[in-house]
């Protein structure tokens, strides 16, 4: 039996695995099934394989010849890899992954645990914009002493994001 | 801390006594992390992956559980020492076939290993003995909570924690336990259980193979998905999906005992005669044998003592680890006569098959003990 990746070698290495009840089978070489991680049990899932053709389909929807702002990605990489440049390519090619991890997932939303940065940062931001609007607000209604104290506020919370 | 350390001595998991221990052989929980707005590894030219690696190799080196660690540059091991940690389940296949830029960075204990530039920045493992999947999380979960104040993770309010590869993304928390399930394998009952465990979205896969052919009896049982459940959601599931097959194992169990208690002993008696004589042994045949007298030691037909000999056999009889005790390279053949010659050493001091003491047992013995 030949390896279902390169089509040349004897396959060595047999998956089953049940998809929400679907079965799943893939052989494949001692060298194909090394280079995807498959006989790393925890690393792999067999679904990156076989969703790895679906999977660059789905994120063509989006828009074409876009390229990730922060590390240069685009779609064409995604289709020879079934991997990502970096976070931001989540940003970037939003719109054909959103369908990929309805397909992928359980739900379509994070409920688990977050970076305590994250949510600091939150906090943080949204007191910012509160008070750069009262700020706004003073400065036209001439309210000069509430402006300066809201300035000193800024101030603060400014070196309080910087750490 | 040394490789030959890390050689001399085997992992914690293999050696502890977590509950279940008879037929879950380890459990694991790994997260997966990266650094915000950074290439991934795969996509990181090798000078950003240093870079990468320099920055967070003693972020994870001054750890408090890595006091006295193992770390090392990927291109420091020999491919032979890389595929003795992969034997062992210290690092991935894919991360050993990797070079500059990245490490693995280990524990002592051998109960925690972190790999850094695998397919993500960071791939924290914890393993533990037996079903112990909650408190291999917990470590994990600490140790990410250690590094979150020191690195910046990549982190989406919606998406949650950003991975290379999309099936990771979210909790980027692949929990998996390993079981022994001679029992369910040998009365065929196992494609059954696989079926109907695959239906609730969690996945089961043999070690080396598939469904009946697994070799060793061993089976993988892991969380598919990981976005739009919480941690100890995915966890608990698991566990109870777990347990409820440890009970179907002990019953499949029970059933061989009384209806076909001959045709076990035939399969106990024949392992124990062919791995005491045998001068040449393939991985899966040995596997396959070493499984059954696994069982015998569950089912009382040899001392609890001799439990630990043969779980070691298990990872000792694979190919790197046995060039690296004989300190040289062997082709196939010279392999199995030295797997061979290994099993039938640790073997001396195995009494025979004592099917007495195995009948008697057969009522109210281990397995009624460990069904409580
Ligand atoms: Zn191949
Ligand atoms: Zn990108």
């Amino acid at each position: 039996m030949l390896c279902d990746v390169c089509k040349c070698n004897d396959a060595t290495v047999f998956l089953t695995q049940i998809l929400e009840g679907k079965m799943q089978k893939v052989n494949l070489c001692d060298a194909c099934s090394k280079e995807k991680g498959v006989q790393d049990p925890t690393g792999f899932a067999l679904a990156d394989l076989l969703l790895g053709i679906g999977a660059a389909e789905e994120i063509e929807k989006g828009a074409s010849t876009q390229k990730c702002p922060v590390c240069g990605f685009s779609q064409a990489d995604f289709k020879k890899t079934g991997r990502l440049g970096c976070s931001a390519c989540y940003i970037t090619f939003a719109e054909g992954l959103n369908t990929l991890l309805k397909a992928m997932h359980k739900g379509t939303e994070h409920v688990g645990k977050f970076p305590q940065h994250a949510h600091r940062a939150m906090e943080l931001n949204n007191r910012m914009r509160a008070l750069t609007e009262n700020l706004q607000k003073a400065v036209a209604a001439e309210n000069y002493e509430t402006a300066a104290s809201l300035r000193d506020q800024i101030k603060q919370l400014e070196s309080d994001l910087a750490s | 801390m040394k490789f030959s350390n890390v050689m001399a001595t085997a992992g914690e998991w293999l050696r502890g006594e977590g509950p279940h221990h008879q037929i879950v052989v380890s459990s694991r929980v790994r997260l997966a992390r990266n650094l915000r707005n950074r290439p991934f590894p795969g996509w990181a030219k090798k000078a950003e992956r240093t870079s990468i690696l320099d920055l967070v190799r003693p972020r994870v080196e001054e750890l408090t559980e890595m006091q006295d660690s193992f770390s090392e540059g990927l291109q420091e091991l020999s491919a032979l020492e890389r595929q003795v940690l992969v034997e062992r389940h210290l690092i991935s296949r894919e991360h050993a076939a990797k070079g500059v830029g990245s490490a693995v960075v280990m524990n002592r204990r051998q109960t925690l290993s972190i790999m850094i530039n695998e397919e993500d920045h960071l791939r924290m493992q914890s393993i533990r003995s037996g079903l112990q999947l909650k408190q291999a999380f917990k470590l994990v979960d600490k140790i990410d909570s250690a590094l979150e104040s020191k690195l910046e993770f990549a982190y989406d309010p919606r998406l949650g924690y950003l991975t290379a590869c999309p099936t990771n993304v979210g909790t980027g928390m692949r929990a998996s336990a390993m079981l022994h399930l001679p029992g369910l394998v040998l009365s065929e009952l196992i494609n059954q259980v696989i079926q109907a465990v695959s239906k609730i979205g969690l996945a089961v896969r043999g070690l080396y193979g598939e469904g009946t052919e697994a070799m060793g009896n061993l089976f993988q049982i892991s969380n598919q998905t990981t976005l739009g459940e919480k941690e100890d959601e995915i966890i608990n599931r698991l566990s109870k999906v777990i347990e409820t097959i440890i009970e179907k194992e002990h019953d499949a169990r029970q059933v061989l005992l009384q209806k076909k208690s001959n045709t076990l002993w035939d399969q106990i008696g024949r392992a124990y005669g062919v791995l005491t004589y045998a001068h040449a042994m393939a991985s899966k045949e040995a596997l396959n044998l070493l499984s059954i007298i696994k069982l015998g030691v569950d089912l009382g037909a040899f001392p609890e003592d001799r439990r630990l000999p043969i779980d070691e056999l298990f990872i000792d009889i694979q190919p790197a680890h046995l060039q690296k005790s004989s300190q040289q390279k062997l082709n196939a053949e010279e392999r199995d006569h030295l797997r061979a010659q290994i099993i039938r050493e640790r073997l001396k001091l195995f009494p025979k098959p004592d099917i007495s003491k195995m009948a008697r047992e057969s009522g109210n013995g281990s397995i009624a003990q460990d069904l409580k």
